[in-house]
Formats: C-alpha cells, structure tokens, sequence
C-alpha cells in the first residue's frame, strides 16, 4: 500500500511539472503582446519598457518561469494584468465557491447514478434497463450549458419559483447555509449533476451487468458463489465489492472534471468562482490571471486523480498483488 | 436506425442551404426581431438581430457539423500515428510520447479547450487547433495499448492481426468523441472564444439569444435544442457501431 503511494507520488511529480510548464506557456504562446490591453496605445518605448520590467517580463523566458513558479509556491501569484490586485485571495476564494458547487453536485448525481445503473444492470434487458439507457445517454448527450438555459427559462422566467444567477441574495458574496442562499445552488448543481448521472449509470449498468450475464467470463464468478451456497444477497454482495472500485474510479474522476469543467455553467448562472474569474480573464484577456486559474484547477484534477487511485488500490486487492 | 436518419437530414439540410429557398441567414432587420415560432414569414421566429431562426439554424449545421467534426478526424489521424509510434518501438520514444500525454491528461478536457482557445483567441482556425490537441492524447493513449498488445502476441497472429485489429477500436473510441466535441465546440462558442460573429453557429447562436430568454425564450432554446439532438444522434450512432464491432470499453 505505501509502496503504492509512493509509486503514485514519483509519478504525479512529472506531470507537475508538465502541468505547471503548459499553464506558463499559455501566456508566450498567446498572440500579441501579454500587455497590451493595459498598455496606453501613446505609450513611449521607454514606458513599455518600463513596464515590461515591472511585469518581469524582460528577462529570458527559465529565469521567467523560475520566478514565477518559485512565487506559485508560496501562494503568491503575482498581480492580475487587468485589476492590478493580488490575485491569490481572488483564486482562493473562487475556488472554495468552485468547491460547494462540484461537491453538491457530486452529492446529487452520484447515488442516482449508483441507484439507476444498478438496478438496470441487475435486471438487464427488461423495461428497467431500456429506461435508464435511455436516460443515460440522454445525460451523457446533453449540452449543460444549454439545458442550465432551459432551467433557467422554466423555473425563473416562468414559474418565478427559483433565482437565476449568482450565489446569494442581493447579490452577496459571502456563503452561508441558510435557506436564502441554498436557493441559488439548486438549479446550477441540479445542471451540473446531469451528466456524471448519465456516466455513472451507464458505467455501473456495465459493470453489474456484465458481472450477471451469461456470456461472459465471470460467468463461472457468480456460478462459484452459488455453487458455494451462499444465497443471491450474498452473490449480490460479493458482485457490489467487484464493481466497487472502477465504479470509484468513474466518480472520482467526473468530480475532478466538475471541478475543471464547470466554468460553462458558471457562466450561465453567474456563479462567482473560479470559472467565472476564467470567463472575466478570458474577456479581458488577462492572461496571468488565466494562467494561474488554469494551474489551481489542473493541479486539484491531478490531486483528485491521485486520491482516487490510491483508494481504488485500498479497496481492490486486485491491484496490490501487481 | 432513427438516429441516423435524423443526422442524415439535419447534414442534407446543411449542404442544401443555399438551395432549399431559405431566407438569407444574415440579413438583419430592426423591426423584425425576436419574433416568436409559428409567425407566417419565420416559421421558427427571429434572432436578436431579426435574422431568420430556420434558415440561421440551417446554415449553422454547416460550421457545427462540419468543421466541428474535423478536430476528431485531425486528432484521429495524430494521435494513431503517435500512438502506433509509441507502442510499436517502446523505450525512450515511447516514455517520451506517453509521458508528454501524461500531463495533457492532467486537464479535464473542458479546461483544456478552454485555456488554449482563450490563449490563441476566438476564431475558427484557432479553435480547431486547440479541440485537436484537446482529443490527440486520448486517442493517442487508446492506441498506444492496442498497438502494445498487438505487438506482444505471436507473429503468426500479428500477420492476421495487422491493421483491422488495431485501428478498429480506435476508430470506434474516436466515433464516440464526436458529441463530446461538437458539445466542447459550441461550448467555446458560447463562451465567445470559439468562431467569432456574425458567423451563424449553434454554439455563439446560444449565446447572443441569451439575453432574448426574458422576451422570447423559447425561440433562445432552439440553438441548443440543435446541438442536443445532434450529439444524442451521434451517441447512439457511436453505440451502435460500438455494439456491432464487439469493442469492450
């Protein structure tokens, strides 16, 4: 196990650093200069110079990422081109917002997902089953950033019952768990639940399935536990523990995508964090402050992966013996 | 079977457009904007600008079917070749492509998208380049494996193996990445980093309606509604195909 680990944290190090290599990339290879939406159209050479310097970016381009990622480390990421703020706090704190709606979202879809896909691949080839594939590849096909639109057209512009952006009354900031705010998650996450619904289903419908059905290996799996007398709720059991850990794998992973992938949905209902600072930094082509976004994002969906991998390795004794 | 024809249609209608008496996707006209489904001259209403929804929605099959279906055909190519490359000589080479792969990986496919159309900026090539590198490491890794297994079963079975047993399953893995990526496409689109107005696509279309979902909403939907039943239809396509070659995830 902690060999494993170990292995695991020798391996995610590279990719680290390849992550952290791209995201400092991302600014060099934008067209035009990185200062040009703050620079004055008059300025002097003299002033571009100057503030070239004062952006650091004069020096060669290792010494450029040294200093940048140098600072990274010690939560310091620099001022954003657009607001000349620090921008760690601005990070953070979208980040946290970024957090409650993943893992709410998380919350909604997984045992749905767990549930449907169950119960189709338990009872495979009946009414079930044609139902929750249907709704599978529904969620799987869905564009969310369009069906967010729809929600928003049913439940606020025509029933009222619900708000259509932003994360709190009067346009607060500040999260608390209270009814008032609680209104705001509802529709985002509700939107955002969809397709790891379809993903999950679909992948736990294979998984038990294939598990139960006749032509498969495993065949001889479920034969073996019947022939040894255990009764179906414990061939049940032992098919659960079998499924269990790819179908950890899959969660794991469509919440590290949540975590990176949201930032549609943030636009559309002006949830402030992380993908709507990405949006903001899009616009005003802030490219420092996309950067960094695009580090913290990319470097939690690494950790999520490194997470996940270690428990699948905890639960599945399968992966011990390699 | 369904499905196929509705995508049958939807891309006959794409390549008709200029034929079919539609009305002329770009013309605006002030004092016929959002005007709602069934009006007698917009049989599906009128954008923002009041251009024609029906023929907008035509012609943007043009730009969301095609061109959006060229960065998995580009990747599919690259990332094969990458990936025969890779798994096919081993050593240093492939712990170079593979290892280079690895930290594509990092990025759900959606920040990827993302951060290298935002870096790049809007438009059509630059959005085509940055869904190709999106889709080359996923490809490229399904290829790999194939390619590794091929090569560690005995020559005799390699001859009768050769090409049919290795690009099947990665033409199969890249068929079902076809919704995923008109889904991303429009998704840039959307966020104004794909192709730039007053192109008429699905994507953008979505998105300069979004402001109309308070007087006209269900006229803002139909973009969407498009993107939907396309990449439904390529689903159940890619499953279909998936079922028919008895290709295990």
């Amino acid at each position: 196990m902690l060999v494993h680990l170990v292995r695991r944290l020798i391996y995610v190090l590279p990719v680290c650093f390849g992550v952290s290599l791209f995201c400092f990339l991302l600014v060099h290879i934008a067209p035009g200069d990185p200062l040009a939406s703050i620079m004055p159209v008059d300025a002097s050479a003299e002033q571009q110079a100057a503030m070239r310097t004062a952006y650091g970016l004069d020096k060669p381009l290792p010494v450029q990422y040294a200093i940048w990622i140098g600072k990274a480390l010690h939560g310091d990421l620099g001022k954003s081109i657009a607001t000349g703020r620090p921008m760690a706090d601005e990070v953070f704190r979208a980040v946290k917002k970024l957090l409650l709606l993943a893992f709410t979202a998380s919350a909604i879809a997984f045992p749905i997902g767990l549930v449907l896909g169950f119960v189709a691949g338990y009872f495979r080839d009946t009414i079930f089953d044609r139902l929750v594939t249907a709704i599978a590849v529904t969620g799987v096909s869905v564009p969310n950033y369009w069906l967010g639109i729809v929600l928003v057209i049913i439940f606020s512009v025509t029933l009222g019952w619900l708000p259509s952006m932003g994360a709190g009354p009067g346009g607060s900031t500040q999260w608390s768990w209270d009814l008032a705010h609680l209104r705001f998650l509802i529709l985002p996450s509700i939107t955002l639940a969809v397709v790891p619904i379809g993903l999950v289903a679909r992948t736990v419908r294979a998984l038990i399935g294939d598990i139960y059905s006749m032509n498969f290996v495993s065949m001889d799996f479920v034969q073996a536990l019947y022939a040894k007398g255990l009764r179906p709720r414990g061939v049940l059991r032992h098919a659960i523990k079998n499924a269990a850990p790819t179908a950890l794998s899959v969660m794991g992973l469509q919440l590290g995508y949540l975590l990176g992938g949201s930032i549609l949905i943030e636009t559309v209902f002006n949830w402030p964090d992380s993908g709507f600072l990405l949006s903001n930094a899009i616009f005003q082509r802030d490219l420092p402050l996309l950067q960094d976004t695009i580090l913290i994002l990319a470097l939690f969906f690494v950790l999520m992966n490194l997470i996940v991998d270690v428990a699948q390795a905890a639960i599945d004794p399968r992966i011990k013996r390699n | 079977m369904a499905c196929a024809s509705v995508l049958v249609v939807l891309i006959l209608a794409a390549i008709l457009a200029p034929y079919l008496g539609l009305a002329d996707p770009y013309k605006a006209s002030m004092i016929h904007r959002l005007k709602s489904i069934g009006h007698p001259r917009y049989l599906l209403g009128t954008g923002e600008q009041g251009r024609d929804m029906l023929a907008r929605l035509v012609y943007g099959g043009r730009l969301t079917l095609f061109v959006r279906l060229l960065p998995i055909v580009l990747a599919f190519f690259i990332g094969s070749l990458l990936g025969l490359v890779a798994g096919y000589a081993g050593g240093w080479l492939n712990t170079a492509i593979m290892r280079t792969v690895d930290v594509f990986f990092a990025f759900p496919s959606v920040l990827l998208a993302i951060a290298i159309s935002s870096a790049l900026g809007a438009g059509m090539i630059n959005s085509l380049v940055s869904l190709t590198i999106v889709f080359i490491p996923s490809i490229c890794r399904v290829a790999e494996s194939a390619t590794a297994s091929v090569r560690s079963l005995d020559y005799i079975e390699v001859a009768r193996a050769s090409g049919g047993n290795v690009l099947g399953p990665i033409f199969v893995y890249a068929t079902s990445l076809t919704s995923v990526c008109m889904i991303l496409a429009a998704g840039l689109s959307f966020l104004g980093i794909g192709v730039k107005p007053p192109e008429s696509e699905w994507g953008l279309m979505l998105n300069t309606l979004r402001t109309a979902i308070y007087i006209n909403p269900w006229v803002a939907v139909l973009p969407g509604a498009m993107i939907f039943i396309a990449s439904l239809c390529l689903n159940l396509l890619s499953d279909g195909l998936r079922s028919a070659m008895n290709v295990k995830d």
